[in-house]
């Protein structure tokens, strides 16, 4: 008659009344993640698809706008991601490992590499925007060939790198959420699920930038100074 | 079927319509078989097993050989269905070779008709019995579709390109022209009538005089004043490929590709030059987009065509034609 | 709620536990949520369902003399929209699956409880857009979106239709990684896969469909609003663009989605069928692998909306035989069902009234798409009735009469209470009847050639419009009645028991309505599903 959970033996005190055991509860938020990863996968694919197809129809246009990346700003911040996932990994380790103030370091230090990569995203985009008006749209601004092709190209890089900032930007909030409970000392090598889950999300977003990068400014790149 | 109120049945004014028809008849007779075998099945068995007194369901597990069996006869039933429509299908998407050409220009909310002979019309098509005739078509704004119910044909109207659809009226008489494809507000208003007459009669109507000339004799105009003769000489070789027979050809691109010079290449090599240049020339055609309306553009397009046109039927005879000796390009293959 | 007639103080349940606004509107009971969603999706049916009268009225003479043309097209617009985004995506999963999975596989709740709960908010805040787009002027785009139109030539409330859908679909989304994660990790000791109620490997495959294809709509709705926000250019052929790209994309979502609204039904009707034959399911692998195969086929044959639109001809032919492979398992499912009913113990109650119409109907409508998917036949049905008809056939007869059996079938389990045979039945038949009456003639309609979409239309055809706008009131009338008992049973109907079908299935084995953690102790499956072999039969039950 009871409608009380039922009283386990030795209970983990993160473990929520629907589940049965903390392993059970811990695969279940792995799992949940890697689905919604999925999901991910599927939002950004829409524009792979269309940048796709554009390329493949305006391969000139699309070499054209490559060479009108800032090379250097790219490269550096492929390198600022991949280290910020590199200190993600780590601090994940940590706390399984239970080491809360290394992990609360680890986790600002990827915070910052975060803040790093939407900081230089900020100036690169400012070159674009106002300096050389090369914003979609009644703006836009381009001497050359089919400028109509190229302002498609920068309508992809636009869309799929502010896409990517977006959820960027929401990695910093969730990494900060999570620092702020590691030093709080809420994580620990017996609950540490949203650490690993949150570098899941912060591996995903890195892995998009990976195909970015090459997409968008090695188009038979030819290195200028 | 029954009466001009009450018809259960589209007229059949094509040579299609009854192939469509057939097609559509056996589907209903299968699926109607199907269907009734089902309903009955399902009362029989709902009477036959009601639940009653002293009597028991029989547990059954199922029978992979009947899974097997009823997966592989649907199966192989609609493989049938689909060559059958594919069929149909590729003789729709097929123009015969020397259909009569209409161009039309779907825009918002009206079809707008340009006879090669030069002939306009705005919401009515007249077209004669027994010719193949093709309609050429592109939308000044939104997509629109053309549909003739009484021939079964169907083609969405696309900015920007050329699509294609074609017919071959059977019957005299004037049947529904609608627009299929939502395109705002007056969708519904987007109707007209094709009228197919007797050869004779169409004939008759084709000479009421068109102070412009055919349409490839305007197109051949608007290539004198819009300065495209300039470069695409006809006596020689100019800055821009020769256009002498090059309709319907294949042309070897800068860039390595071979694409067939249909409408759509000419209308994109009208609007972005850029996009496919011929192999040999420079990228220094200028784009006539904004320039040029979608009814200046079928003008063109008849005459790039007439300069590769054997002799035809009404209306396809070129009427410029280079000094005898003049050859084609022969950096385009 | 009230006390039967007897003064036995009411056993605490779901409903009885807490009491207050808040505690409905913070809970994380998926039962409770299922109860949020259920309120939710029949104020938006009644809101489609009453666009579609307005339709139904206008088209009652050929000339536009009831609305104006804009009205009208705003009508069949937010028609599409808000029964296919705001009612039939969330309906049986939301409302039934959020109730019962939990309790079918033996679990305590969903996995993600909070995420079950923001699900529901997510839906409710692209409802409050989509009332928003309504009141303030609605939208004429079709729910389809087609662009340049949408993009570039309608100046009505398009970004916010877009943004209301695009908030409901991560609704869905939500719902169904919430569905795979639990049904992966929740299920009790012994609740294997093959045990598994179908209704349980539907919402599955459903749910597999959500979290595939919802992201790709997303995505697109999003390109539409920045299109026509910063003019980019992506479907605009005068920018370069490609308004097939638009409807490429689209289609890769909308018609898995069709695929998401009927294979929850489908579910459904295994659950109604085997408990109503007193008789395990016939052929239980295939039903469970037809489901996953019409999920993964879904996602091939979306251009087969695209035969006419400008696509080349041998991608036309790959989709048209592609199609024909899909309409394969669902006809597996028909032939399954119809034999669980052979030498079964057949009974007539509501909700097995709703199952005969659910295959007779869906069998319809399923054989229509044999006509859209031959391509000769689709140039020239396709943008006509004859596709109006199919999509209603399947949707409509299909798939809201799977989810009135549901709802009838587990209203006891739900509610506590039963709801009035005789009522029940008589709805069943009125819906059955004036839904044929309203969708049949829209077949001859399409093949006569009337167009769709369209507010006025060519004399001859008005004697079909004018059947199909009877059908249409009876239709309606036959939706109202069950509002009306469902409420009515709420306060007076018969206290139910807790297995009133005698059927099988874990929900059946708890107190009706469940207490807030369905089970006392976490119960071990030794049985197959079905197992109606070791569970009494009783004669007629109902009335």
């Amino acid at each position: 008659m009871a409608d009380s959970p039922p009283a386990i033996a030795t209970h983990n005190p993160d473990l929520q009344h629907h589940f049965a055991t903390m392993e059970q509860q811990t695969e279940a938020a792995v799992m949940g993640m890697w689905v919604f990863l999925i999901t991910e996968i599927m939002f950004f694919g829409g524009m792979f698809a269309g940048y796709m197809i554009y390329r493949f129809m305006y391969y000139q246009a699309w070499l054209e706008g490559s060479q009108h990346m800032d090379f250097w700003w790219g490269t550096i911040n492929t390198v600022v991601l991949l280290c910020s996932s590199l200190t993600m990994a780590a601090a994940v380790r940590a706390t399984q490992l239970g080491l809360r103030k290394s992990t609360v370091t680890l986790l600002g230090i990827t915070i910052l590499f975060g803040l790093a990569f939407l900081g230089i995203k900020a100036i690169e985009y400012y070159g674009h925007i106002v300096t050389d008006h090369q914003f979609p749209g009644p703006g836009f601004r381009f001497e050359g060939a089919n400028p109509s092709q190229v302002e498609m190209f920068f309508s992809f890089y636009f869309a799929m790198t502010g896409f990517h900032a977006l959820h960027m930007l929401i990695g910093v909030g969730l990494v900060a959420f999570i620092a702020y409970h590691a030093w709080k000392g809420r994580y620990g090598a017996h609950y540490y699920t949203p650490v690993e889950n949150v570098g899941l999300y912060w591996h995903f977003v890195d892995i998009i930038w990976i195909y970015l990068y090459p997409l968008f400014y090695l188009i038979s790149h030819i290195h200028r100074k | 079927m029954f009466s001009n109120t009450f018809p259960l049945w589209p007229t059949r004014a094509s040579t299609l319509s009854g192939q469509v028809d057939a097609l559509f008849i056996f589907l209903l007779m299968l699926c109607g078989l199907v269907c009734i075998s089902i309903f009955i099945a399902i009362v029989v068995f709902a009477i036959r097993y009601r639940r009653r007194p002293g009597h028991r369901a029989t547990q059954i597990e199922g029978s992979n050989a009947v899974e097997f069996t009823w997966t592989t006869i649907p199966a192989g039933i609609f493989v049938i269905i689909f060559v059958w429509g594919a069929y149909i299908y590729f003789q729709e998407r097929t123009p015969p070779k020397d259909s009569m050409d209409v161009y039309t220009v779907a825009k918002q909310w009206m079809w707008k008709f340009q006879h090669t002979e030069g002939q306009r019309e705005i919401n009515e098509l007249h077209v004669p019995i027994g010719r193949d005739v093709r309609v050429i078509m592109t939308s000044q704004d939104v997509i629109h579709s053309f549909y003739v119910p009484a021939f079964r044909i169907k083609q969405d109207v696309l900015p920007g390109r050329y699509t294609i659809a074609w017919f071959h009226a059977t019957r005299a008489g004037t049947y529904h022209l609608f627009c299929a494809e939502y395109c705002g507000t007056n969708h519904s208003g987007m109707i007209g009538d094709v009228v197919v007459m007797e050869p004779a009669q169409f004939q008759t109507w084709l000479s009421g005089g068109q102070p412009m000339g055919s349409l490839s004799q305007q197109g051949q105009g608007l290539f004198q004043s819009l300065g495209c003769s300039t470069c695409h000489r006809l006596d020689t070789q100019g800055r821009g490929p020769n256009l002498m027979g090059v309709f319907g050809k294949p042309v070897l691109l800068e860039d390595g590709r071979t694409v067939t010079a249909d409408e759509n290449y000419v209308r994109e090599s009208i609007l972005s030059p850029a996009a496919k240049v011929v192999s040999g020339f420079k990228p220094i055609m200028p784009t006539f987009q904004g320039i040029v309306s979608e009814e200046q553009l079928n003008a063109l397009v008849a005459y790039v065509k007439s300069l590769s046109a054997q002799p035809t039927g009404a209306g396809q005879t070129p009427t410029f034609r280079g000094p005898a000796g003049a050859k084609a390009d022969t950096r385009q293959r | 709620m009230a006390t039967t007639a007897v003064a036995t103080p009411e056993r605490e349940n779901y409903l009885n536990k807490e009491y207050g606004i808040t505690s409905w509107l913070f809970t994380t009971d998926h039962k409770r949520i299922a109860l949020l969603y259920l309120i939710t999706i029949t104020f938006f049916f009644f809101i489609g369902g009453f666009f579609a009268l307005l339709i139904r009225l206008e088209l009652l003479t050929p000339e536009g003399d009831l609305l104006l043309a804009d009205t009208y097209n705003k009508m069949f617009t937010m028609h599409g929209q808000v029964m296919i985004f705001f009612f039939l995506i969330p309906a049986v999963p939301a409302v039934l699956g959020n109730f019962l999975i939990p309790i079918m596989i033996g679990a305590k709740d969903l996995a993600f409880p909070r995420i079950n709960l923001l699900s529901w908010y997510l839906l409710a805040i692209g409802g409050c857009l989509m009332i928003y787009t309504i009141l303030s002027g609605g939208v004429d785009t079709g729910w389809t979106f087609y662009t340049p139109l949408s993009t570039h030539f309608l100046d009505t409330h398009v970004i916010a239709a877009a943004l209301a859908i695009f908030i409901a679909g991560f609704s869905s989304i939500l719902t169904g990684l919430n569905f795979i994660v639990t049904i992966h990790r929740m299920r009790a000791p012994g609740m294997t896969w093959a045990r598994l109620p179908l209704f349980v490997w539907a919402n599955y495959a459903t749910s597999i469909i959500q979290v595939l294809g919802t992201p790709v709509l997303a995505i697109t709705l999003m390109m539409v609003a920045m299109e026509r926000i910063f003019n980019l250019g992506i479907f605009n052929p005068q920018l370069g663009g490609d308004p097939l790209l638009f409807q490429h994309l689209f289609w890769f979502y909308s018609h898995p989605a069709v695929y998401i609204m009927i294979l929850p039904g489908m579910g459904v009707v295994s659950e109604i069928v085997t408990c109503f034959s007193h008789k395990r399911i016939f052929g239980y692998k295939a039903m469970a692998l037809a489901v996953i195969a019409i999920a993964v086929l879904g996602f091939l044959v979306w251009a087969h909306h695209m035969f006419v639109a400008g696509i080349s001809l041998y991608a036309a032919m790959v989709f048209s035989l592609l199609s024909y492979f899909v309409a394969v398992p669902s006809a597996i499912k028909v032939f399954n069902w119809t034999s669980t009913m052979f030498k079964g113990s057949v009974s007539y109650a509501t909700p097995m009234l709703y199952a005969f119409g659910f295959i007779g109907l869906f069998t319809m409508g399923g054989l229509t798409g044999l006509f859209l998917a031959a391509l000769g036949i689709d140039v020239h049905v396709t943008d006509t009735y004859f596709v109006v008809a199919h999509f209603h056939y399947i949707m409509v007869g299909g798939m809201v009469m799977a989810y009135l059996g549901g709802m009838h079938f587990w209203w006891p389990k739900i509610s506590g209470r039963m709801y009035p045979e005789f009522w029940g039945r008589l709805a069943a038949m009125i819906i059955f009847i004036g839904f044929n009456l309203t969708f049949f003639p829209q077949f001859v309609l399409g093949y006569l050639g009337m167009p769709r979409r369209y507010w006025q239309y060519s004399p001859e055809f008005q004697v079909l419009n004018v059947l199909s706008t009877a059908g249409a009131t009876i239709l309606a009338v036959g939706y109202l009645l069950p509002m009306v008992y469902f409420l009515w049973s709420m306060r007076y109907g018969k206290p139910a028991p807790d297995n009133p079908w005698n059927a099988a299935g874990l929900e059946w084995k708890i107190s009706s309505p469940p207490s807030t953690f369905n089970f006392d102790e976490t119960p071990i499956v030794t049985w197959e599903a079905y197992n109606y072999d070791e569970i009494p039969q009783e004669v007629p039950v109902g009335r």
